[in-house]
Formats: structure tokens, C-alpha cells, sequence
């Protein structure tokens, strides 16, 4: 992420961090968690599900803040995302 | 490779299984279809109210979105066409404790169930009316409905709906209802939020959410992309809370307004039945409450 200058306490913030995992079968196929995923972690892939749809796929995880925002947008209750615990 | 992914698959359940009755998976909603979002906002808002689980009942009339009631794991009830409110009414009042949902779309509730909405609203009957507003009558092949915009195009208006929609928000607010919001299906914070409080609300709520129907009414007015509709309505909307709901007009070609309309109190209609039947108001019009019998042992 770009700031227009760097947060005072930039090293002391810790940013969540998150993964995502997919039901392959459940997907129609919508797009809608790859459109407005605010970190661009998913793409979608070019294999099928069972059911003929394109499924999204991650991309790069280690982009995920774990912000639920595809699970709760997912008509179709196929994508969540768990915490990683922090290493601390 | 595939069988590394089918390893993923079933390691965890997700977080709304709980709620969902998983052997009906998937729903029969269209893909694409803003109705999955709106119940997924349901059930994370059924879980952030922190009501017992017990206690909460979700009824639901007939419609794409009728089928709610039958995918979720709670106490539920599929009723006739536009006889939600009434079913639920009548649970409400047998089980006063308890929390009943209403979820049905623009054609069930505001159509043929357009009086039971009227009359629940103003009862004030302590429901939670979520309606998911697609703009026609999806199921049965996308005719006109109600809600269906002026000059819009559906199988029963090839040329054009010739006829001006209902403003659902201004007709609750109007009937008596005491909580009244509209987003669009992409708002999902915003709705989870305006879900729980309608929930933790006393009296008759209403949410409205407008929500795509890429295939018959984005399908027969030219955007039969689910994305496309879906950012047509978010990209036009505007965020007025608070504002008179009659001002909140849904003007396509300029700005859809949504926002949380109306939040006031007023007495349930339990709360006044009560009132009425301990006798302890005075003779209409005055109503004036009456002195309290003494107690006997006060009395002497």
C-alpha cells in the first residue's frame, strides 16, 4: 500500500493477516469476490468446477488482511477467510 | 494436482454453515443474483444481534427470495403468496419473546401481500420485514412488478413499463413503520448493520435492499452482466441518512438514495393490546388513565 508519507507508528502497527480458502464446487462463477477483493488476492482460474463455472483461485496470499469482505459478499457461501495467528 | 485441491475442499466448513442447511446446497439463485449477498448479511447480522438462536424465526413468502426461509437452519416457514406477514404476525403474537423475520422480494410483499404490509406497518406489529427489491418478478419469468421503474422493460412490458413504481420506503414510513433503511446489495456493511438494528429494534422495520437480477430484468434492459448491474445500482447510489423517505426517489439516470431513512419509537401493537386489557385507561376520547384500585390490605 502507498502513503503519502510514512505513518509515525508504521513499524508498531501490526496488520492482520489472513487466508482464503475456497469451496471449488459451491462457485457460480459470479466474479464478484475477485472484482471487489480490496487487495487483489484472487484471480480467476481457468479450470471448472463440477458444475461447468470458472472458480477463483489465490493469487497471492500473503496480500490478505482477512477482511471478510468476500465471505460476506459471496451469494453462494463458497469463499472465507481465516486468521493466521501473529508470531509474536 | 486436482487431488491436492480436492484435499483443500473439505478441510474446514465455512463460518455460515452453521446456519445454512448444507444438504440443500446450492440454492437455486441465479449466479450472480444479489439475493445469496442479502442472505448472507441476514445470517451474519442473526449472529451479531446475539439473540438466542432459539428464539429467532424467519418467515417467508413466495419468490426467488422466498427461498430463504427454506435454506436456513432455524426456525422457518415458507408460506402462501404474499401471506408472510400475516403467518408471522401471528407467531409473534403466540411467542412474544421471540424475534421474526420477514423476508420476501418486491413482487410477495409489495404486490399481492401490499395490505398485510400496510396494516402490519401500522400496528406497529414487531416484526423485521426485509425486502429484497430486483425489480420484477424473477421466478415466474421476469414480469412487471410494482417496483418495476418507469419505462423499464419486462416480459409483460416488452415496450416499457407505462406505469410510476412504489417508493417502498416512503409507503413503510407513511403506514407507521419505525425503522426504515435502503441499500443496494454491495453496501454489505452497512446492511449488517442496518439488519442488527433492525432486529434489536421494537416495532415494525423495514430494509430495504435493491439487488440484481441479471437474468430477467438486467437480461431485457441491456445489462446481462450480474457485474455490471451490480455496480450500476452502487455506482449511482448516494448515501442520505436521515432524509424524508418521499425525497428518496429511486432516479436511475441520476442517483439511486439509500441510507437509514427513519429511526423513531413509537408503542407496539403488544405493548398497546396490553394496555387495552388492563382496563386502566378511561373512556375514549380522553383516554385518561384510571386511579389505581388500592390494594386490600392498604385499604384496610
Amino acid at each position: 500500500m502507498k502513503y503519502w508519507r510514512d505513518p509515525l507508528d508504521l513499524g508498531a502497527i501490526q496488520v492482520s493477516k489472513g487466508r482464503v480458502i475456497i469451496i471449488e464446487g459451491r462457485c457460480k462463477g459470479c466474479e464478484f469476490c475477485v472484482t471487489y477483493c480490496p487487495r487483489n488476492v484472487i484471480q480467476m482460474s481457468k479450470a471448472f468446477n463440477i458444475k461447468g463455472y470458472h472458480f477463483p483461485e489465490v493469487v497471492d496470499e500473503s496480500m490478505c488482511v482477512n477482511c471478510h469482505f468476500c465471505e460476506s459478499l459471496c451469494p453462494e457461501f463458497a469463499i472465507f477467510s481465516v486468521a493466521i495467528p501473529e508470531k509474536n | 494436482m486436482s487431488a491436492q485441491r480436492r484435499k483443500k475442499k473439505t478441510s474446514q466448513p465455512h463460518p455460515q454453515d452453521e446456519l445454512l442447511r448444507t444438504d440443500r446446497l446450492p440454492h437455486i439463485w441465479c449466479p450472480g443474483c444479489g439475493i445469496g449477498t442479502a442472505f448472507s448479511c441476514v445470517i451474519t447480522a442473526i449472529k451479531k444481534s446475539e439473540i438466542p438462536l432459539d428464539d429467532i424465526a424467519m418467515v417467508s413468502g413466495i419468490g426467488c427470495t422466498g427461498r430463504m426461509a427454506g435454506y436456513i437452519k432455524l426456525d422457518s416457514f415458507h408460506t402462501t403468496h404474499g401471506r408472510a406477514i400475516p403467518f408471522a404476525t401471528g407467531l409473534k403474537l403466540a411467542h412474544p419473546e421471540g424475534s421474526v423475520i420477514v423476508t420476501s422480494g418486491d413482487g410477495d410483499l409489495l404486490a399481492i401481500g401490499g395490505n398485510h404490509f400496510i396494516h402490519a406497518a401500522r400496528r406497529n406489529i414487531d416484526l423485521t420485514v426485509i425486502c429484497v427489491n430486483n425489480f420484477n418478478y424473477g421466478m415466474t419469468g421476469g414480469q412487471q412488478a410494482p417496483s418495476t421503474p418507469f419505462g423499464a422493460k419486462t416480459t409483460t412490458s416488452p415496450i416499457g413499463s407505462p406505469e410510476q413504481p412504489f417508493n417502498f420506503c416512503a409507503l413503510a414510513a407513511a403506514c407507521g413503520a419505525v425503522y426504515v433503511a435502503r441499500w443496494t446489495a454491495l453496501h454489505i456493511r452497512r446492511l449488517t448493520v442496518s439488519i442488527t438494528e433492525a432486529m434489536k429494534k421494537p416495532g415494525f422495520s423495514f430494509v430495504e435492499i435493491l439487488s440484481p437480477c441479471p437474468t430477467s430484468f438486467g437480461r431485457r434492459n441491456r445489462i446481462r452482466n450480474p457485474l455490471e448491474l451490480v455496480q450500476f445500482y452502487h455506482e449511482r447510489s448516494v448515501i442520505r441518512n436521515n432524509i424524508d423517505p418521499q425525497e428518496a426517489a429511486l432516479d436511475f439516470n441520476n442517483n439511486l438514495v439509500v441510507g437509514k431513512f427513519v429511526d423513531t419509537e413509537r408503542p407496539t401493537f403488544l405493548d398497546s393490546y396490553r394496555l387495552i386489557n388492563r382496563r386502566e385507561l378511561g373512556d375514549w376520547p380522553a383516554l385518561e388513565p384510571k386511579v389505581p384500585i388500592p390494594d386490600k390490605q392498604v385499604s384496610g
